[in-house]
């Protein structure tokens, strides 16, 4: 029976529009989903409890409005799902890797999967950091896994290629696009989701060293030229070579 | 008092570029930063780090553990050499691993993809690029420097270098290296890129991007809709949020009509070019040079036009 605990985000629709109300990004209307990478991670998760037995638990860390990210979860058959429960604001890297660590050892997790960065941030720093705490091997980034009994076969990417890794458990698995379409929730599982309970986790709190000063919109380019027809390709690779300076 | 350590951008004991704009960008943090280079022999990239202008020292840090990759190993090992203090490394998919890691071992606070440092303030994008966070710091960190926006250092200093052996047990094992099927270059290490949309009509079109990009010596990307549609288009082709974040110094969009998704990914670059066919396509408002045009009528030229200019 392996210990599978999967750590799952919610993150703002990657198609919003984010506008800044007073130096923050206002997230009042936003719509909140599952981070994409995450759903990969749910996914291998699963597929690690058919192939050689266990229990899966999605674990996450926010505000109650996460809930609905775990249910998502419960509803494709997950075993169990957590929270560390956090309000709502920034939270340092320090912190939420400090947070996370604990939950998951809490848990008595043998593997950890997640996704290899979260559509917010795009940091990538949860899992490495959550392994670093627990003194655990991580492999980051991985597109392939063979399930052992207690140990993985994975690939992941390397600057010449792909490299076939082995690791022995425990070991925390950052999960890229390939491991196949993450699988849809069926109806029962909607009706039994809906009917979960979220573990809420305390483990107490951490202070890290950053405070966030104010969120900007990224500056404008002034506006660029435009042409109408193929003929001006000529004119604009000139304006590349002697204008950019780009080629 | 505390230090400025760099971690050197290294792979097979050759030093990327990327690790002399990280000295630029540790330079307005304090001075005298001290750089660490691993290798199984570090001794040629260590000489290149020296000539670092500003560099204080640097530690060649030889472990056969940097033989492979296996992040737990690396941390353990560069960490026993690391004085307290900011540490700074390149904005790569390895550093920003190894700096999440460092963070953990270090208790400090970690910061990817940093693109401006002010005192003891630094920014950086958060929802891919769609807004900057200005965060203080109020003690040591670990930073990840975005590659193309600070100035490399220039060469001409002298820094001692100190010779360190190191062992870290390695906690994965590297079965087997598949080589890259081609030579195609990759999206996150091209300097010019050129995507293709869904506008491309067929993937098989796509080859008259790889046309352009020989002559250009550039990568090909790809939008989330062309990756999504067409199998042949491989997901690390994918610019864009859910895809590569990239920031090269031309971008060329073809067939792409500028989804925020795909903005996401590469409205950094320094100059785009798009060709749309769509006049109202998004894409215009981001682009340095629209074109409106097929992309049938508008590569053939630009192969041509570029083929004389560079070929």
């Amino acid at each position: 029976m392996v210990e599978i605990v999967v750590l799952v985000k919610q993150v703002p629709d990657t198609n919003a529009k984010i506008e800044i109300k007073d130096g923050r990004a206002d997230l009042s209307m936003i719509k909140w989903i599952t981070s994409p990478y995450d759903e990969y991670a749910l996914e291998v998760a699963l597929q690690h409890k058919e192939a050689v037995g266990g229990s899966v638990t999605a674990l996450t860390l926010g505000p109650a409005r996460c809930d609905k990210t775990l249910k998502d979860a419960k509803a494709l058959g997950v075993d169990k799902i957590a929270r560390v429960d956090v309000s709502e604001g920034y939270i340092d890297s320090f912190s939420v890797q400090s947070m996370l660590a604990e939950a998951c050892r809490s848990m008595g997790a043998e593997v950890v999967y997640c996704g290899k960065a979260a559509a917010d941030t795009n940091a990538g720093s949860t899992g490495p950091g959550v392994a670093q705490k627990l003194g655990w091997a991580s492999i980051a980034n991985v597109t392939k896994i063979v399930f052992g009994d207690n140990s993985l076969e994975l690939m992941q990417p390397a600057p010449e290629g792909q490299a076939k890794v082995g690791v022995d458990l425990p070991a925390l698995i950052t999960c890229d696009k390939g491991m196949g379409e993450p699988r849809r929730a069926n109806v029962k599982g909607i009706m039994m989701a809906k009917r979960a309970v979220v573990d809420l986790i305390d483990v107490g709190s951490f202070e890290g060293n950053t405070s966030v000063l104010e969120h900007t919109s990224p500056p404008q380019k002034p506006p660029g030229k435009s042409y109408e027809g193929s003929e001006h390709v000529p004119e604009v690779v000139k304006l590349l070579r002697d204008e950019a300076n780009v080629i | 008092m505390s230090e400025i350590i760099i971690l050197a951008d290294v792979n097979n004991n050759e030093l990327k570029e990327s690790t002399a704009e990280v000295v630029t960008a540790a330079l307005s943090l304090g001075n005298n930063p001290i750089v660490v280079v691993p290798g199984t022999s570090p001794e040629a990239a260590a000489n290149i780090a020296a000539n670092y202008e500003g560099v204080g020292s640097v530690i060649a840090l030889q472990s056969d553990c940097f033989a492979t990759y296996d992040s737990a190993a690396w941390a353990e090992a560069i960490a026993s050499v690391s004085p307290p203090g900011h540490l700074l490394t390149s904005s790569t998919s390895r550093g920003k691993e190894l700096a999440a890691r460092l963070a953990a071992s270090r208790s400090a606070t970690v910061v990817q993809d940093v693109i401006e440092i002010d005192g003891n303030t630094i920014s950086h994008p958060i929802y891919s690029g769609k807004a900057h966070e200005k965060l203080a710091l109020s003690g040591p960190s670990v930073m990840t420097i975005r590659s193309n926006v600070f100035k490399p250092a220039g060469s001409g200093g002298s820094a001692t270098i100190t010779n360190v052996n190191s062992s870290s047990d390695l906690r994965t094992t590297l079965k087997e290296m598949v080589a890259k099927a081609s030579e195609k270059l990759d999206v996150s290490e091209a300097d010019i890129i050129i995507s293709g949309g869904r506008g491309m009509g067929t993937p098989e079109n796509f080859e008259k991007l790889y046309n352009v990009a020989n002559i250009l010596g550039a990568a090909v990307g790809a939008s989330r809709a062309a990756v999504d549609t067409w199998e042949e288009i491989p997901h690390s082709m994918q610019v864009g949020q859910t895809g590569k974040t990239v920031n090269p110094s031309l971008y060329i969009a073809v067939g792409i009509s500028g989804a925020i998704q795909h903005l996401a990914g590469m409205r950094t670059s320094k100059y785009i070019v798009a060709i749309n066919k769509d006049g109202t396509a998004p894409i215009f408002r981001h682009a340095d040079y629209g074109i409106i045009a097929t992309w049938e009528e508008a590569l053939p030229l630009l192969e041509q036009e570029l083929g004389s200019l560079l070929g």
